[in-house]
């Protein structure tokens, strides 16, 4: 498990649609049981900053980037998953 | 719409009448500026829709979609995004600089917008549901930032390597191309050609208003791309396979299909360049824009009598555009002065322009395509082809024939006067020519090389000359250091000592 300082968890969504809306209460809750007390989650709100779907190479919608630590992850989807939301952000090691 | 109904599809190349008819009566188009493709399309792409290039890998797809993009900027200032999912910004400019565009400059003046959607599964984990919004954001952030009209998406389907959730994908794709024509925009996606299917993953089956098929095929070591219109909504298009070339200036697609015998026939005549000849065809020579077939034996003048053809062109201040497949121009040069004709002054003054190729070194169709695209540019009242029976040897007769026919119309419809050489095999008929094109020529000057005694003599005739009175005498010329002359009428017969 990699538990390391600070974890940086950024969210993109774009405008407030259903999805999104499941996607963070699914990482606030995720965030809570894994990671308590170290880690920071930004919203990026694509349609106030459209100008990041590009830089950050986002295309689907949610997506969540773990900024911190590196490397760099992304998921996409509302997370509700849990299991491959953890596995994405490396909280987990995959099961084959 | 008082347009033809859909589907009603042109078998021959229409008339400029007819394309502005058809552009007036049917749904507004763009033009893409690709030399040839607006023919065929009657204008363009549907304007405000998407279009679908597909074929396979190195077809051409991605080029077609930057030319039209590059030249939509250039020619008709409507910005463009490209949306590149295969190739970056790096590649793409690469791409096209060999064709003399600068990409970073068109962005620079905000004509052009590139942006590379890199999707890489591996780096993904899929979690739950999702769409791809982010995708209409950048794209509609692309569109309003340079007041885009066209739009390109190359190619669209390697998003399915990307994302594991087809039936998410397709529902984006569907809403995808409903947003395009909701924004307006000109829009052209790449497809990858699929087995048995137009694309990998039908993205026919979205985009309903105009598809376009690439391909490249090798036959016998020899390469040709061709398109085709597959379909296009609303409006008449041609159904042919068309024939295309990439080259430093682009694409450029051969527009010609079958006969159009609707060309302009002049009453003009033209000097074959040896009086003797006019003298023999109604005494004025060969019909302006007629097409003309001078055959024979190896050395029985052939080239001579097309290089009189080429000078009196010249001479009366017309320019000639002559493609040699046997000689190099300064070989060609050389022996035409040691009879007389001096052709480097013509050259000089930009009236003679000598093209010599191997004719092996294209395809028959690539051939054509150079052909048109020379006689666009240089824009001659003569043309001479040295020889034509070359060209059987870079494809099968049927093809050469159906080539000449084509290349036929074309000079004709543009008015030009059209010398063709052909050479005779020894053993074979006379009359016959590898090509068998007897029917396309309007005039066939017959050339012949016999033994009499112990000399050989050159004799010439008209096989057939349509529209005028014609000389059936077989005539003896001779090549002497001042061209070609012909001896009196009725001179055969007698013996010279």
């Amino acid at each position: 498990m990699t538990t390391s300082d600070k974890w940086l968890l950024r969210l993109y969504t774009a405008g407030q649609t259903p999805k999104s809306l499941t996607a963070l209460e699914n990482l606030k809750r995720l965030c809570d049981e894994h990671l308590a007390g170290k880690y920071r989650i930004e919203v990026v709100d694509l349609l106030k900053n459209p100008r990041l779907a590009k830089d950050d190479q986002i295309v689907a919608i949610p997506t969540l980037v773990r900024q911190l630590p590196s490397p760099m992850r992304k998921i996409i989807g509302d997370l509700s998953d849990t299991e491959r939301a953890l596995v994405g952000l490396q909280l987990k090691k995959a099961t084959s | 719409m008082s347009a033809p109904s859909a589907g009603v599809r042109l078998n021959k190349a229409p008339s400029p009448k007819q394309l502005e008819k058809v552009a007036v009566d049917s749904l507004p188009k763009a033009l893409t500026g690709i030399s040839g493709l607006d023919e065929i399309t009657l204008g363009g792409l549907p304007r405000g829709r998407p279009t679908l290039v597909c074929g396979s890998a190195g077809s051409g797809k991605t080029l077609l979609a930057m030319e039209f993009l590059l030249r939509g900027a250039l020619e008709f200032d409507e910005p463009g995004v490209f949306m590149a999912f295969e190739e970056n910004e790096e590649d793409l400019a690469q791409n096209v600089r060999s064709l003399g565009f600068r990409v970073e400059d068109l962005i620079a003046q905000k004509k052009l917008a590139v942006d590379y959607v890199h999707v890489e599964r591996s780096e993904i984990e899929e979690t739950g549901e999702y769409d791809l919004e982010g995708l209409f954001v950048r794209l509609g952030m692309a569109i309003d930032e340079i007041g885009a009209k066209r739009v390109v998406l190359d190619t669209l389907e390697s998003l399915f390597s990307g994302f594991s959730n087809p039936a998410v994908l397709r529902a984006e794709l569907r809403r995808l191309f409903r947003w395009l024509k909701d924004r307006g925009v000109t829009a052209v996606i790449t497809g990858e050609r699929g087995d048995g299917a137009l694309t990998r993953q039908g993205l026919e089956e979205y985009v309903s208003d105009c598809v376009i098929l690439l391909d490249h095929r090798v036959i016998d070591q020899v390469s040709t791309r061709r398109l085709r219109v597959v379909k296009y909504r609303g409006t008449s298009h041609g159904t042919n396979e068309y024939p295309f070339l990439i080259d430093e200036r682009g694409i450029s697609v051969l527009p010609l299909t079958s006969l159009g015998l609707d060309h302009p026939a002049s009453d003009e005549r033209i000097s074959a360049g040896v009086p003797g000849l006019d003298s023999m065809l109604g005494g004025k020579g060969y019909y302006r824009g007629s097409s003309i077939l001078v055959s024979g034996t190896a050395g029985s003048g052939k080239s001579s009598l097309a290089a009189h053809f080429a000078d009196a062109a010249c001479r009366r201040g017309e320019r000639c555009l002559m493609f040699a497949f046997e000689e190099s121009p300064a070989q060609i040069m050389r022996n035409m002065r040691s009879i007389g004709i001096d052709l480097a002054p013509w050259i000089k003054k930009g009236l003679l322009r000598i093209e010599a190729s191997r004719p092996t070194l294209f395809g028959l169709e690539m051939h054509l395509v150079h052909i048109h695209k020379l006689v666009k540019e240089f824009d001659p009242k003569a043309v001479i082809i040295d020889p034509i029976s070359n060209f059987t040897s870079s494809g099968s007769l049927e093809q050469a024939e159906a080539m000449l026919m084509r290349l036929i119309d074309f000079l004709k419809a543009r008015g030009v006067t059209t010398l063709f050489v052909s050479l005779t095999g020894g053993g074979q008929a006379l009359e016959r020519t590898e090509t068998g094109i007897s029917s396309l020529i309007d005039t066939w000057v017959l050339l012949r090389d016999t033994e009499v005694g112990s000399e050989r003599r050159r004799r010439l005739h008209v096989l057939k000359s349509r529209g005028m009175p014609h000389s059936n005498e077989v005539r003896e010329f001779l090549i002497t250091p001042k061209g070609i002359t012909l001896a009196k009428a009725g001179r055969m017969q007698k013996r010279r000592r």
